[in-house]
């Protein structure tokens, strides 16, 4: 008899689970090393309370009402019910608070596109800890969470948030243009992009070459500089935030493994400053992200600067599996 | 300024895979690689070879509408394809770094020549029935200028839909317009144009930035140079 399950679901058998076992134990052992206390929240929320911590944000929850008709959703992330833990569980605890988790998470998706509905998520919260110092601490246990995995070959992209939304402030882009050049760069449509930034009249030539340049600039430090000879309060402030996070990962002897990228503008609503990408060469999907979300505590009533990251654990094993090939065949 | 460590040791491996479309855009394509001197003679010739290695890519043949996938899941690091399949597959995460300008056509709606089926369908049951090979496209389209539409999926020949009965009008993408001609439909609304794109994975655009960057900077200054 064959009995299906819902597509974008999968069982997991022994040989795998002792492996992502393994994985989850030793990514543990290092968020713990760093004073980063396991803790776990319900798989179930009530929907508005998640809502709360969302935004805008463009990310499918699966919601259904229970036996008494309360509409609760599946967590599809887990920084947003940490926040809601630290802001109703630990109002008065000293400051800085880490927190680290393992679990799955739930995501509407589209099928037959290789995407899941529930994926397993680990990583790491640091609230109440200020840019640069805050995240660079937390791209240092990344860092050390990638090698301690395997992945020593493994990027950070570093980006900065903030770059593009104070940037169209400044130029006088708003409303519906404003939302509709943030929604090309999320989609990574630079084409889209162009078109866009051609049709708004008010733009001077430096201010479109300006839109138009950033987006393509990834590197290492020298970036920075030759973003700010493009001119601009915005593009000023977002270099220094960046250079000062750099500085800070110098320190750390974590700078070696981040590019610095100015394209990157994550879909997620509720980040701020600094965001991260990780990249194995080995994988052609990203591995996870994170960066600050230094607004998103005060929505739960607790205004405190937060920084964290969360891997996608299944990508990360699929990147220590094509590393160990890729290693085989070189010998 | 604190000096900087090792450079990043990322390294993918060997030369870019570029994902090469075949049918309407082919000739073009290789066309335009010429025109920044990558040898595309062997692809000219008979061989029915899907990858070639040329002047450092590796040439990845395909149907255009699986050059998303490709470059999605990181199998090509670049893709060109056409802005209809990306306007159809929007769900797939991929850079769109390069309007390559050519391969240049409409997404119109098309009903029968002197028929008003599109119009009395709408009238008297609330909506039109549209054959396409394109539904999200013609979908949104429908919702974004507040219609309604029952749209159904064909796989062929979508000009065949609308002189057998089977719909209404057709949402399909015309580039000269003689097949829309030849068998007595006329376009009667243009919904976007499109034309050829080079598209990047999500990784390889930043971890092979260089090599990207330098490709594209080619194909844009041979685009200049040809336009």
């Amino acid at each position: 008899m064959i009995h299906p399950i819902p597509p974008g679901t999968r069982d997991i058998l022994s040989d795998e689970m002792r492996e992502l076992r393994e994985l989850q134990a030793t990514l543990i052992e290092v968020f713990e090393r760093y004073g980063y206390g396991q803790v776990a929240t319900p798989t179930l929320e009530y929907d508005d309370v998640l809502q709360r911590g969302e935004g805008r944000s463009r990310v499918g929850a699966y919601r259904f009402f229970d036996e008494r008709g309360e509409l609760l959703a599946l967590r599809s992330d887990m920084t947003i019910p940490i926040a809601r833990l630290v802001a109703t569980r630990f109002a008065d605890a000293e400051l800085p608070l880490r927190f680290s988790y393992v679990g799955n998470a739930y995501r509407v998706v589209r099928p037959q596109r290789a995407q899941v509905r529930q994926f397993m998520h680990a990583g790491i919260e640091l609230i109440g800890s200020d840019a640069p110092d805050g995240t660079a601490e937390v791209l240092e246990v990344l860092s050390v969470a990638l090698d301690s995995v395997g992945l020593s070959r493994a990027v950070l992209g570093l980006g900065d948030a903030d770059l593009y939304r104070q940037l169209l402030t400044e130029l006088g882009v708003e409303d519906a243009a404003r939302d509709r050049i943030l929604d090309r760069l999320a989609d990574h449509d630079l084409v889209g992009l162009e078109a866009e930034v051609e049709t708004i009249e008010a733009l001077d030539d430096r201010a479109r070459e300006t839109l138009l340049r950033l987006p393509g600039m990834r590197g290492g430090a020298e970036i920075l500089k030759e973003a700010h000879q493009l001119g601009g309060a915005a593009v000023k402030r977002a270099t220094q935030r960046l250079q000062a996070t750099y500085d800070a990962l110098v320190e750390r002897g974590v700078a070696g493994r981040v590019q610095l990228d100015l394209s990157l503008l994550r879909d997620l609503g509720y980040y701020t400053g600094a965001i991260v990408e990780i990249y194995d060469p080995a994988l052609g999907h990203i591995l996870g992200g994170g960066g600050r979300y230094d607004e998103l505590l005060a929505r739960f009533g607790r205004p405190l600067p937060a920084a964290g990251f969360g891997l996608y654990l299944e990508r990360v094993h699929l990147a220590q599996m094509e590393e160990e090939r890729l290693a085989r065949e070189e010998t | 300024m604190p000096t900087v460590e090792a450079p990043i040791r990322a390294r993918l491996g060997g030369p870019l895979k570029l994902a090469i479309p075949r049918g309407a855009l082919w000739g073009e394509t290789l066309d335009a690689l010429d025109a920044i001197a990558v040898d595309t003679s062997r692809m000219r010739g008979e061989s029915r070879s899907l990858i070639f290695s040329s002047d450092g890519l590796t040439l990845v043949t395909m149907r255009p509408s699986d050059v998303p996938t490709y470059v999605e899941a990181g199998a090509a690091d670049l893709g060109i394809t056409g802005k209809d399949i990306l306007m159809e597959q929007t769900d797939r995460i991929v850079y769109e770094i390069l309007d390559l300008a050519y391969g240049g056509c409409k997404m119109v709606l098309a009903g029968r020549e002197d028929d008003e089926s599109l119009g009395e369908s709408e009238r008297r049951l609330g909506g039109m029935r549209i054959a396409t090979k394109y539904p999200r496209i013609a979908e949104r389209y429908f919702e974004e200028t507040g219609r309604q539409a029952e749209v159904i999926e064909v796989k062929g020949s979508v000009e065949l839909a609308p002189l057998v009965g089977l719909a209404d009008g057709i949402v399909d993408l015309v580039a000269t317009g003689r097949t829309l001609k030849e068998n007595g439909l006329e376009i009667r609304e243009e919904i976007a144009t499109s034309t050829a794109r080079l598209v990047a994975n999500r990784v390889s655009h930043k971890l092979r930035a260089a090599e990207v960057d330098d490709l594209v900077e080619r194909l844009r200054r041979a685009k200049g140079g040809s336009g």
